[in-house]
C-alpha cells in the first residue's frame, strides 16, 4: 500500500526546493523595501533571516547544555 | 437605583456551574453552551463606572466595575468559555465541566472587580475551582492538584497579606494603579505574578496543567494566567520591574519546551513563554505596549485553547501524550491537524493570523520607548516561538516519523470547536480592526507594513530552517528536564518525611510516657480503692475502739481548751 502522498520522498523533495525558493525570496525582499531600523543592526541585509536563524541555533544550543545537567528519565519523580 | 439592577455577569457562571450536576444529561449542553452566550450579553451591558456594590462589614465592595479593559478581558472569557464548553461536551465526568464553568465566572468576577477584595474573593475562587478541574482527571492527577493547590493557596496568602497591608497604611481598598514601594504593594505585585506563572514559582504550570483530562487543560490554559496578566495591566503598567521578569519567562520557556517530550508540558511551558511577552509589554508601559500586552492576552487565549484542543483530541482518540510515541497522525487526523498547525502559525505571530497583529505591537513599543536589548531579544523569541511551538508541536505529533496509529479525527462538537477558533484566529489575524477597537487606547499601529511582515517572515522561516537543520539534536528522548518544583518534590519532600519521622518518634515517645504514667497512676488507685487496697481491708473492732476513744479525747481537749 502507498503512503500517504505528504509522505512520499517525491513529494518532500519538492517542498524542499520550494521552501528553499521562498527563504531566498525573502531575503532578497530586503533589496526593494525599506525598513526603518530602530538602532542599526537590525538595518543590515536579510537582518531577519540571520538573526532569526542564529538565535534559534544559540537556544537550541543552550537548551542541549541545560538538558545535560537537567534531564532525568521521565519516571523520575513516579519512585 | 439603575445602577443595582445590573446582574452581575459573573454570576450566571458561577451559579451556572453549581446547578450543573442537578441538570440532567440531555438539558446540560443547555447550560454548557447558552449560559456563555447570555454572559457575553451581560458583559456589553455593563457601564463604565461601579455599577453594582455590596456591603460588607464597614466596606462598600465594588462588585462589579466596568471599563474598556475589564470587557476587552471579560469578552475573551466568554468566548473562551462557550468555546471550551463546545469542546467538552463529551466530558463524562461532570465535576470537571461544573467547575470549569465556575472558574471560568470567577475569572469573569476578577476583571469586573472594582476593589481588592472583590479581586481577591473571585481569585480563590478560581484557585478552588482549577484544583477542582485537575483532580477530575483522577488518581494520576492527585498529586499534581495537590502540589497546585497549595502553591495557589501560598499565592493567595501572599496577596491577602498585601491587601490587608494596604489597608492597614492607606485606608484603602480601592483597585488602581499601584506603584511598588512598600513591603505589601511588593507582596500584591508577588501575588500577582504568582498566577501570571512567573520565574521562580512557574513550575506549577508544567506540573499541573499537562496532568488534567483532555478537556480540562483548555480551560486551565485561559483564566488564571491571563486574570493574571490583567491584574497587572490594571495595577502595575510601566513598572520596569515586569521588563525583567517577562524577558525571563520568555526564555524559560522556550528553552524547556524545546526539551520536553511531553506536548501538553511543551505547550505549559509555551503558555509562560507567551505571558512572558505580555508581562514584558506591561513593563514597558507606554500606550502602545499596554494595548499590545491586552491584545496579546485576548488572541493568545484562542490560539492556545486551539493548540489545545489539538492536543486534547489526539489524548482522546490515542490516549498518548509524549511525542516519542506520537507522529504521522496527518493522514487520519485532518482536521485536527490543520486546526493545530493555524493554532501554531497564529502563536509564531505569522501574518494573517492573531498572534502577528497582537504580538508585534510589544516588540513595535520597545522600539519606539528604544530599548534595543529589550526589542533585541524580544525578536529571537519571536523565532523562538516558531521553534519550540511554532513547528515543534505540530511535527513531531502529526508528522515526524509515522507512530503507526490511525485514528480517527474527534466527534463533530470537537471539530466544530477547533474549527471555531481557528477562523477567529485567520479573522483577526486578517481584520485587526474589531480587536484594536476594543483595546484601551487609541490604536495608532500599522501591523501590515511589507518591512513588517518580510522582517517577520525572514525571522520564522529561517527558524525554521534551524529547526530542520538542528533536527537531530532535537529528537525527544524519554525524559523530563527538572524544574524549580523540584526542590519541593525532591528535597522538600524527603524533609518533610524526615520531619514527619521525628514527629512520629517524638510523639511515640510522648505517648508511651502518657501511657506509662497513667498505668502509674492506675496501679497507685487501684492499691488505695482495689478490692485488696488499704480502703478496702477488713478492720479489726479494737482498731475501731481505739479510734473512736482517741476522737472523744481530742474533743474533750478541745473543749477544755475553749473555755
Amino acid at each position: 500500500m502507498k503512503d500517504h502522498w505528504l509522505a512520499r520522498a517525491s513529494t518532500i523533495r519538492p517542498l524542499w526546493i520550494v521552501f528553499a525558493v521562498v527563504l531566498a525570496a525573502t531575503v532578497l525582499m530586503d533589496l526593494v523595501i525599506a525598513h526603518h531600523p530602530y538602532f542599526g543592526i537590525d538595518g543590515t541585509f536579510g537582518f531577519g533571516a540571520w538573526f532569526g536563524f542564529v538565535s534559534c541555533i544559540a537556544m537550541v544550543v543552550f537548551a542541549k547544555a541545560l538538558g545535560t545537567v537537567l534531564k532525568r528519565p521521565d519516571t523520575y519523580y513516579d519512585s | 437605583m439603575t445602577a443595582s439592577a445590573v446582574m452581575p455577569p459573573a454570576l450566571v457562571l458561577i451559579l451556572g456551574g453549581l446547578i450543573l450536576p442537578l441538570v440532567s444529561e440531555r438539558l446540560r449542553w443547555v447550560v454548557l453552551l447558552v449560559l456563555p452566550l447570555c454572559t457575553l450579553y451581560l458583559i456589553w451591558q455593563v457601564p463604565d463606572g461601579v455599577s453594582l456594590t455590596a456591603a460588607f462589614l464597614d466596606h462598600e465592595l465594588a462588585l462589579v466595575k466596568g471599563d474598556t479593559l475589564s470587557r476587552l478581558f471579560a469578552t475573551v472569557f466568554a468566548v473562551m468559555a462557550f468555546g471550551g464548553a463546545l469542546f467538552s461536551l463529551n466530558q463524562t465526568r461532570t465535576v470537571e465541566l461544573a467547575a470549569a464553568i465556575c472558574y471560568a465566572g470567577g475569572a469573569i468576577g476578577v476583571v469586573f472587580a472594582g476593589d481588592l477584595l472583590t479581586v481577591f474573593l473571585f481569585w480563590e475562587l478560581m484557585a478552588i475551582a482549577s484544583t477542582i478541574i485537575v483532580w477530575s482527571a483522577g488518581e494520576t492527577a492527585r498529586g499534581a492538584g495537590l502540589r497546585y493547590a497549595a502553591i495557589h493557596f501560598l499565592g493567595g496568602v501572599l496577596l491577602m497579606t498585601g491587601i490587608a497591608g494596604e489597608y492597614a497604611t492607606t485606608g484603602s481598598l480601592a483597585f488602581e494603579r499601584i506603584t511598588p514601594d512598600s513591603l505589601s504593594r511588593w507582596l500584591i505585585l508577588a501575588g500577582f505574578l504568582l498566577n501570571a506563572g512567573a520565574w521562580p514559582l512557574a513550575s506549577w504550570l508544567p506540573d499541573a496543567y499537562p496532568e488534567s483530562s483532555w478537556s480540562g487543560m483548555v480551560f486551565l490554559s485561559a483564566f488564571t494566567t491571563k486574570t493574571a496578566v490583567y491584574v497587572l495591566l490594571r495595577g502595575f503598567p510601566g513598572t520596569e520591574l515586569l521588563i525583567y521578569v517577562g524577558l525571563f519567562m520568555v526564555f524559560y520557556g522556550i528553552v524547556y519546551a524545546i526539551l520536553e517530550n511531553d506536548m501538553r508540558r511543551i505547550l505549559a511551558y509555551s503558555i509562560v513563554n507567551q505571558v512572558g511577552f505580555m508581562v514584558t509589554g506591561i513593563g514597558i508601559g507606554t500606550e502602545m505596549a499596554l494595548n499590545g500586552a491586552a491584545a496579546h492576552a485576548f488572541t493568545h487565549i484562542i490560539y492556545k485553547a486551539l493548540l489545545l484542543m489539538s492536543a486534547g483530541s489526539v489524548l482522546f482518540v490515542t490516549g498518548k501524550r509524549k511525542c516519542t510515541e506520537l507522529g504521522g497522525l496527518f493522514r487520519t487526523m485532518p482536521i485536527t491537524t490543520i486546526c493545530g498547525v493555524v493554532g501554531a502559525l497564529s502563536i509564531s505571530s505569522f501574518p494573517l493570523t492573531s498572534g502577528f497583529v497582537s504580538k508585534s505591537m510589544i516588540s513595535e513599543a520597545a522600539g519606539m520607548r528604544q530599548l534595543a536589548w529589550v526589542w533585541y531579544l524580544l525578536a529571537a523569541a519571536s523565532a523562538g516561538v516558531f521553534l519550540h511551538a511554532g513547528i515543534k508541536f505540530p511535527w513531531f505529533v502529526f508528522f515526524q516519523k509515522d507512530s503507526g496509529l490511525r485514528p480517527n479525527d474527534p466527534p463533530w462538537n470537537m471539530r466544530a470547536a477547533m474549527i471555531l477558533l481557528s477562523v477567529l484566529c485567520i479573522g483577526i489575524g486578517v481584520l485587526p480592526g474589531p480587536l484594536y477597537a476594543m483595546l484601551p487606547y487609541k490604536v495608532d499601529f500599522v501591523p501590515y507594513t511589507a518591512s513588517h511582515v518580510v522582517f517577520y517572515l525572514q525571522l520564522l522561516l529561517f527558524s525554521g530552517l534551524a529547526f530542520f537543520a538542528m533536527l537531530g539534536w532535537l529528537k525527544r528522548t524519554m525524559t523530563i528536564t527538572i524544574d524549580v518544583d523540584w526542590f519541593y518534590r525532591k528535597p522538600g519532600r524527603a524533609l518533610a518525611i524526615a520531619i514527619g519521622r521525628v514527629a512520629d518518634d517524638l510523639w511515640r515517645g510522648l505517648t508511651a510516657i502518657g501511657a506509662r504514667t497513667a498505668q502509674r497512676t492506675l496501679g497507685l488507685i487501684e492499691q488505695a480503692l482495689g478490692a485488696s487496697g488499704i480502703l478496702a481491708r477488713t478492720w479489726p473492732t479494737g482498731t475501731m475502739v481505739f479510734w473512736a476513744t482517741m476522737m472523744l479525747a481530742a474533743y474533750l481537749v478541745l473543749s477544755y481548751l475553749r473555755s
